[in-house]
């Protein structure tokens, strides 16, 4: 009897509990569908002169842990993240590869120029298709990448911070696991 | 007859409303070109979010719809081209989300509350049938009544 007085009261506490989880989370927040998967087959020529400036083979590199960053010069968020990519770079075993996205060379490069390189190479992708395959909605982006593996995928500019609170963590853990 | 004209060609015109409209290289094939917009319109453009790749006017979209509309040319089934994008972009791409484990509640929690509340009716109408049943005063409350009647008009008429 006490339960079916109660009964509207609990129903209402159990939705307003919901309603504020609800109001709490990122509707933008896309949930990676690449994390454990693969990186996409691709050669992208370089940045400068002729070859190959980035491949799929560069993605399996021993111990090192690689990220690739996808920017461009038109990209404002891409300019705010430029700092912490500089301190990325510098990080114990991690290599860093941009892929220049949608973007003339000549910009990309006084881009470079400008606020400094922290890439080790650069691949061009002029028409976003190599983005697509993946999974790529928007620059700035960020991949983790182990053994041809994706780890992680960042959406959004890399805040100051998140070098040390994230990125730091995560590749020392990817680091033990040792190459498999 | 002109008035029904005029209405044709307007209702043409919205079937033409979306960003497809803009798109150059459309494909040739009308029939290809419909299944393609048919599958266009499933697909949730990851920019602007709430709307689906066929009416987005993002360059992400624009090269989404280009993709779709390569692999319709080259005879792909529309499962095929829906898994091309879920395979990089996840569920979350389609517009109609697909009925897995954490979507159960999202599919039937509507019914399952229409339900519930259906069956709160149906207990509280049965509940209290004697309020639903009118049955003629008999001479007891007839005099009842009559006399809290009286009392009533006599207050009101002393009022000032």
């Amino acid at each position: 009897m006490l339960i079916r007085r109660f009964l509207p009261l609990l129903i209402f506490i159990g939705l307003f509990v919901a309603f504020m989880v609800g109001l709490t989370l990122n509707p933008r927040e896309i949930p990676s569908a690449r994390i454990g998967k693969p990186v996409p087959d691709f050669s992208l020529p370089p940045l400068e002169g002729d070859g190959v400036g980035l491949s799929t083979a560069d993605m399996t590199d021993g111990d090192n842990i690689i990220i690739v960053n996808f920017f461009a010069s038109w990209c404002g968020p891409c300019r705010l993240e430029h700092p912490s990519l500089m301190k990325l770079a510098k990080l114990d075993g991690v290599k860093l590869y941009g892929i220049s996205y949608k973007d003339k060379p000549e910009n990309s490069l006084s881009f470079l120029k400008t606020l400094g390189n922290p890439y080790v190479r650069v691949g061009m992708d002029l028409k976003g298709r190599n983005a697509i395959d993946w999974g790529v909605t928007g620059t700035p982006e960020t991949f983790v990448v182990k053994n041809g593996i994706i780890r992680y995928q960042h959406i959004g500019p890399i805040y100051d911070v998140q070098v040390g609170e994230l990125f730091l963590p995560l590749v020392k853990k990817l680091r033990q696991e040792g190459p498999s | 007859m002109r008035v029904l004209i005029l209405a044709a060609f307007l209702f043409a015109l919205t079937l033409d409303a979306n960003a497809i409209g803009v798109d150059k290289d459309r494909l040739a094939d009308p029939q290809q070109e419909a299944r393609a917009f048919k599958i266009m319109k499933q697909l949730r453009c990851l920019v602007c979010q709430n709307e689906s790749i066929a009416v987005s006017d993002a360059s992400l979209a624009e090269d989404l719809r280009a993709i779709v509309r390569k692999q319709v040319r080259a005879g792909k089934p529309d499962a095929e081209i829906i898994a091309f994008m879920t395979s990089r972009y996840g569920d979350w791409v389609l517009l109609k989300p697909p009925l897995r484990p954490g979507t159960v509640i999202l599919w039937f929690g509507p019914l399952i509350l229409l339900v519930i509340g259906g069956f709160m009716v149906f207990r509280f109408v049965r509940q209290r049938p004697e309020t639903a049943i009118a049955r003629p005063l008999d001479a007891d409350e007839k005099k009842r009544l009559k006399k809290i009647l009286g009392e009533k008009n006599e207050q009101e008429g002393n009022m000032p």
